[in-house]
């Protein structure tokens, strides 16, 4: 347990020292989220009804941003090597990451999102709910990440593909996200939303270690 | 990263063999192609001349013959991916690698005729040529994943260490695959519900069930001789590849 925490700890100190990560992400969240009011019109009906959707797409488009820096620093210097051959194993190695991950690429974004509450016009309502469906589901898109990350960690150029891959098997995560915000039966969709997060942080952990172990020997 | 190419006796290891493969498969590929050009002749007569219209739908009903076996490809190609991808990972068969990566060009193929199919026969029918129902959002979704699949065969220089790669990923996106079978009694949208394999039976009389399941059976047969010779064309391919490098390092010498 402890190396696991220590795992935690050596990913938190690596992401925020490296930089203003954290921060160009918080940016490009907001930025995305902003830009939409000029793309349809400013206006307040519209922008408040499809708010939700934007707050998840431009999340969404956010965490795909940070997946790069998942695996792929540690496969260039060879500690994903060192890290294979630990006492923890790699299952739990990517738990950590994953857990990290999660720490500085998904919170900041939905402690930034009150910002685009208000540049979007939302109810206070539906703005809490956006912000507790970002909660539950943002674990199963860097649950998603984790898997894309590691499946093109041995490809020069990945970083193209892994949005791709990530694509499609995010789309329920949306679906039942915003419909948990905007549907009549929002209990059965954030439900539906909280069972995809446990099952794809549960198994994803799994995936990109036989992925990462496939790619490496 | 050497493959033990020495022949075993077992019918296992000598269809593991690519070249005894290759040897073994191919007095089947003209028997086969006859088969489906047959297939073909007699289900297209019967889907164009010989089966009744439909009372509502009239003559459009015919596209069926062609939209419904190509859905049903659509998932069945996957499920041969994830199986081969089972083998890859389990047994590390060479041609299970092959055979993985064969199919998911095909794959994509016969999704994206039933998709192109199914708007044809959408728009007379429901007047619309594209509607973001359950059934046609997750067939979209299952097009998506064949075209990632392909993307990263195509990233990849190396292929052995491709396929344990993508055979990971392919039993990843096979969860996609229930949800497109059930999304038609999930989510009761505009697609209609099945009614073909149903545990009371199909719910089509007989004049319209045969052509469509000689078109069935014409289509798998397609797919079927389309794999084999795209799993030679693989083999000779990789062959090629491992000449060219010898060649390479003989001039080099």
């Amino acid at each position: 347990m402890t190396s696991f925490r220590a795992m935690i700890q050596r990913e938190l100190r690596l992401s925020l020292r490296g930089g203003g990560d954290v921060l160009t992400l918080v940016l490009f969240f907001v930025i995305t989220g902003a830009i939409v009011p000029f793309a349809v019109g400013p206006d307040r009906v519209l922008l408040a009804r499809i708010a939700p959707g934007i707050v998840w797409v431009a999340a969404f488009l956010a965490m795909l941003l940070g997946i790069e820096r998942l695996f792929r620093a540690d496969h260039e210097d060879g500690s994903l090597v060192l890290l294979r051959q630990a006492e923890l194993p790699l299952s739990a190695v990517i738990a950590a990451k994953l857990i990290a991950h999660w720490l500085v690429s998904a919170l900041p974004l939905i402690v930034a999102s009150p910002l685009l509450a208000v540049l979007l016009a939302m109810e206070p309502d539906a703005f809490w709910r956006t912000l507790i469906s970002l909660l539950v589901g943002t674990p199963a898109l860097a649950a998603f990440a984790a898997i894309g990350a590691a499946v093109t960690v041995a490809i020069r150029r990945g970083g193209l593909i892994a949005p791709i891959l990530i694509a499609p098997l995010s789309i329920p995560v949306l679906i039942f996200g915003v419909g948990s915000i905007t549907n009549t039966q929002s209990g059965a969709a954030m439900l539906f939303l909280a069972a995809l997060s446990l099952m794809a942080v549960a198994l994803a952990p799994f995936a990109a270690a036989l992925a990462i172990s496939s790619a490496e020997d | 990263m050497s493959i033990d190419t020495t022949p075993k006796q077992s019918w296992w290891n000598r269809i593991a063999h690519p070249g005894q493969f290759v040897a073994w498969t191919t007095p089947l590929l003209w028997p086969l192609t006859i088969v489906t050009a047959l297939l073909f002749v007699v289900g297209l007569y019967f889907a164009f001349f010989n089966s009744p219209e439909d009372y509502q739908m009239g003559d459009t009903v015919r596209i069926m013959y062609v939209h419904v076996p190509n859905a049903w490809l659509s998932q069945f190609v996957y499920g041969v991916m994830a199986v081969s991808a089972l083998g890859t990972l389990v047994w590390r068969h060479p041609m299970a690698d092959v055979s993985m990566k064969a199919a998911a060009p095909l794959g994509a193929l016969f999704t994206t005729l039933a998709l192109f199919t199914g708007s044809l026969w959408g728009r007379p029918t429901w007047g619309t040529f594209w509607e973001w129902d359950g059934r046609m959002t997750s067939t979209l979704v299952l097009l998506f994943i064949y075209l990632g699949i392909i993307a990263l065969w195509r990233a990849f220089d190396d292929q052995l260490r491709a396929a344990r790669v993508i055979a990971v990923f392919t039993l990843v996106g096979a969860v996609n695959i229930p949800i497109i079978k059930f999304s038609v009694d999930w989510w009761s949208t505009l697609h209609q519900p099945a009614s073909v394999f149903r545990a009371d039976g199909p719910r089509m009389p007989g004049s319209i069930l045969t052509p469509l399941f000689v078109m069935f059976f014409a289509f798998t047969f397609l797919f079927l001789v389309l794999h084999l010779k795209a799993m030679h064309t693989e083999v000779k391919r990789r062959r090629v590849a491992t000449l060219q490098r010898k060649a390479a390092q003989g001039a080099g010498a």
